[in-house]
Parts: structure tokens; sequence; C-alpha cells
């Protein structure tokens, strides 16, 4: 899968799974501060992954992610 | 003891999805049963059930809100929106006050299903999502309702099978009495689904008059064959009369006696010792005798034991006082966990507008019904006083008295 699927899917699952507005969604944006996250919506974060690429991620794989961008990363990291 | 009034009423139903729906319907005694195909290739011996449309609250509330909520929570979330509406209660009177909840419910059969499949498929407890848990737990309604409107009384689920909603009132009744809160949320929830009502249509006591789905629930009536499964919710707020004249709340109605009481005997053949207990347990709270009640709403299901036990029972409480009788769900079908509350709602709605609505299908009364001044008909008719019976598996006994509002 491209970067750019993968960027394509992430944000699509944003907007349809976690109602982020489109416009809120660039790559430099604080993941937790975008989607409003508690601790409770990174299980849904890893279930939206799961279900989208198939990768299976672990709550260890959030400690460095800020930004959007780290996140599309660590999901293409996850994928190859 | 405090005075205990009620200032608010909230109901989505199969007859009507809000109080002025409902009252119409009532005064009509229009059924809001239907046959549900979906659920013949699933192995039910009956398809019969009430029926209401899914509520959607993508507007009303944020995702993280929602999750956590499965059917019965959104039916209780509506009635409870309608009925802080029409108590005149506001978020900000709510964070200014403590507000508590009491609420009947019994089940998340659908949630729990749904989370245990998804676990089986994926074999990874995660993959259930952040929302599972508090959808299955048992008192997922109160702890949605009390999350999203900010709640800091009393907080608990009433679970006691289909006399849920009624005890729930009759808790937070005691409550308001004895000092403890000044104004609570109470109600009940009955999700309508397949898998909710499998095992209970595996016990043989539904109806199965499938060719007439809207003459089905036929309470009383010589020729009943069983219960009509059916859901929904319906809140009430009660208060404290001190606090309600405080804040110039609309009173509707003021609950003057909660009798209780346990069969202690078969798990789900009722007698009609208990049912009889609770109502004189009741009229004897409420100061009341018998001639003074001018309603019964019966608990009557349609299934023949239990309308026979509860029309003796009846007869032995109320004896010659000719006391005006009628089944709602003769129209509603049995709303097992909410039909407590409900049913208080649907006598309010007729004290209200002064008519008893009918028990529908009723052609033939039986031995024991027949001694019962049973209401076929709707009747224009002034209520001042009406008790509300509710009983329910294992036992359980409920009796609520309510008048109607007098400073």
């Amino acid at each position: 899968m491209s970067k750019e699927e993968i960027i394509y899917e992430t944000n699509n699952f944003l907007v349809d799974e976690f109602e982020v507005e489109e416009e809120d969604i660039c790559p430099d944006a604080n993941l937790k501060e975008t989607l409003e996250l508690d601790s409770l919506d990174y299980v849904d974060l890893v279930v939206s992954v799961e279900s989208n690429f198939n990768v299976k991620l672990g709550a260890e794989d959030f400690t460095n992610i800020v930004t959007l961008q780290n996140f599309y990363d660590l999901i293409e990291d996850k994928l190859n | 003891m405090g005075r205990v009034v009620i200032t608010g009423m909230g109901i989505y139903s199969c007859i009507g999805k809000n109080l002025d729906e409902v009252k119409q319907s009532l005064y009509d005694g229009k059924s809001g049963i239907i046959y549900d195909t979906d659920r013949e290739s699933f192995g039910f011996r009956s398809c019969l059930t009430g029926m209401v449309e899914p509520v959607s609250l993508k507007k009303e509330l944020h995702r993280r809100q929602r999750l956590s909520m499965g059917a019965e929570s959104t039916y209780a979330y509506v009635a409870t929106i309608e009925a802080l509406k029409n108590a005149e209660i506001d978020q900000a009177f709510i964070e200014k006050n403590e507000v508590g909840i009491i609420y009947g419910n019994d089940s998340t059969s659908l949630s729990v299903v749904e989370s245990i499949d998804k676990i089986r498929e994926k074999k990874d407890t995660t993959l259930v999502g952040s929302g599972a848990i508090f959808k299955a737990m048992n008192s997922t309604v109160t702890m949605n309702l009390s999350t999203i409107f900010k709640l800091t009384g009393v907080n608990f689920t009433i679970s006691a099978a289909c006399a849920s909603g009624s005890h729930s009132i009759g808790m937070a009744y005691q409550l308001i009495k004895s000092g403890l809160q000044d104004c609570v949320i109470c109600g009940g929830a009955q999700e309508i689904n397949k898998f909710a009502m499998a095992s209970f249509d595996g016990l043989g006591v539904f109806s199965v008059n499938a060719n007439n789905p809207q003459k089905a629930s036929r309470p009383f009536d010589k020729d009943r064959d069983g219960l009509v499964p059916s859901g929904g919710g319906a809140t009430l707020i009660l208060e404290s009369y001190d606090a309600a004249i405080k804040r110039g709340a609309p009173i509707l109605g003021e609950v003057v006696g909660y009798g209780f009481s346990s069969n202690g005997e078969h798990i789900s053949t009722p007698n009609s010792i208990g049912p009889a207990k609770a109502m004189r347990k009741a009229l004897e709270q409420a100061n009341l005798s018998p001639n003074q009640i001018d309603y019964i709403n019966a608990h009557a299901t349609s299934t023949p034991v239990g309308d026979a036990n509860e029309a003796k029972a009846i007869n032995e409480v109320f004896a010659e006082n000719n006391t005006p009788v009628s089944s709602t769900k003769s129209m509603t079908g049995h709303e097992c966990w909410m039909a407590g509350a409900s049913e208080v709602i649907y006598s309010m709605l007729m004290m209200k507008n002064s008519f008893i609505a009918p028990n529908i299908n009723l052609d033939n009364p039986d031995e024991h019904s027949s001694k019962l001044n049973l209401v076929k008909k709707t009747v224009n008719k002034k209520i001042d006083v009406f008790l509300s019976n509710s009983f329910g598996f294992g036992g359980t006994n409920s009796a609520l008295i309510i008048k109607k509002y007098q400073n």
C-alpha cells in the first residue's frame, strides 16, 4: 500500500468513525487534540486500524505519536 | 416525611414517540403490535412484537457518548429529554442542584451478543472497541444518562424483571420522601430485538396469533394465548413538593403510595397473594380505602395464569367497589422492564385528560375477570387517584398510587 493510500484510508476513517472535520486534518495536526482523544479512544483507534489495514497496534505503539504524520508513519511501519 | 410530586414525563413507545402521540393512541385504543418476519428464521415460536423506530442521536450527542449507548439507552435518552423539558429543568439547573437517577433495566442482550460475536471472530478482546462494556452492563442506562446530563445525586439501576420501572419510581419516591434527595429522574427502558426475547419466547408464553397481530395481546379475555413483547423508554421526574414549589415547577401529580412484596414461590408462575399484599400496602401507605381509587391500571400481560391471578387479587382487595380496570398492554404489548414506568405515564395522561383507555381485544372475560369492572371502550371519566400494578419473574410485585395534584 502506498503512502498516499495509507493517508487517504486513515483520513477517511477519522472523518467517518471519529467524526473529525475534514478541514482539521493535516499532517502537522496534533492527533490527541484533533481527535479530542481520551484514554478510551485509543482502543477505538486500534479497532479502526485493524479493520482498515488488518494490522494490530498495541498501547505501546502510541508512546511517540504526536502528529497525524506520526500516525500515518506508524501504520506504514506496521504494514511493512 | 415529605410529599413527593411528579413534575415531568417523557415517553418513547410503540404507540407514540411523545406524550401527545401516546395520549391520542390511548384514547383511540390503537395497537402498536407488528409481526417481525426476522424472528421466523431465528427459531421464534411467536414473531409478534411491539416496535419502535431506532433512535439516531448523531446531532444531539458526541461520538464518545453514543459509543456507550445500546438501543435501551437511546430510548431512555429521548424520553428523558421530553421529561426534563416539560418539567422545565435545564442543564444549568442540573449543574447547580443535586439531581439523581434510578432507572429500571434488566437486559442488554443485543450489546452482549454483538460484543461476544466480535471477540469470537477476532480472537482479541481489544477489537471489541471501547463502548462495548458500557453497553453490555445492566446499569447501562443510568451510567449513560448520569454522565450525559452530569448528574450528581443518587445513581443506580433497578433490575426487577417486569416490575423494574415501577420499583424505580417507588425507590425514587422513598428517597425523596425521606429527605435524602430532592429531584430524581426515574423510569424504565426495554430493548426490542430478537436476542432480548428469544429465551423468553422459548418458554412458550408468547401469543401465536400471527394472523391478527393487533388482536394478539388480549389481557383478561378468555381466548388469550400469551403475551406480546414490546419496549421503548419511559421517564418521570420526581421531586420533593417543597423543591418543586420553590422553583415554580409544573406539578402533574403526587405519588402517595408504593407497596411491594415478593411471592416467595415459583420463579415464573405468579400467585394472587403477593400482588394483593402489594396493593394493600400501597393503599395503607397512601392512607386511602379501596373505594377512593378511581382507576386501576392492571399489570395483566395476556397470559392465562397471570391475568387470572391478578383478577383474583384485585377482586380480593377491591371487592364490591366496582373500580374501573384496564390493561394498556392490550395496545402496547408487554414493555417488560419499562412497563411499570410507562404505565404510570399512560395513567397520568388519562388522569390529566379525564378518560380511561380501553382494554382492547376483550371480547369475552373469563371466570375471574368477569368479576372486574373492565373498561372495554374508552370512557370519558374524571380520575383523581389511580393505582398501577407491576409484577415480575421471581415473584416481585409493585403497586403505585398516584393522586391528582391538589395544593
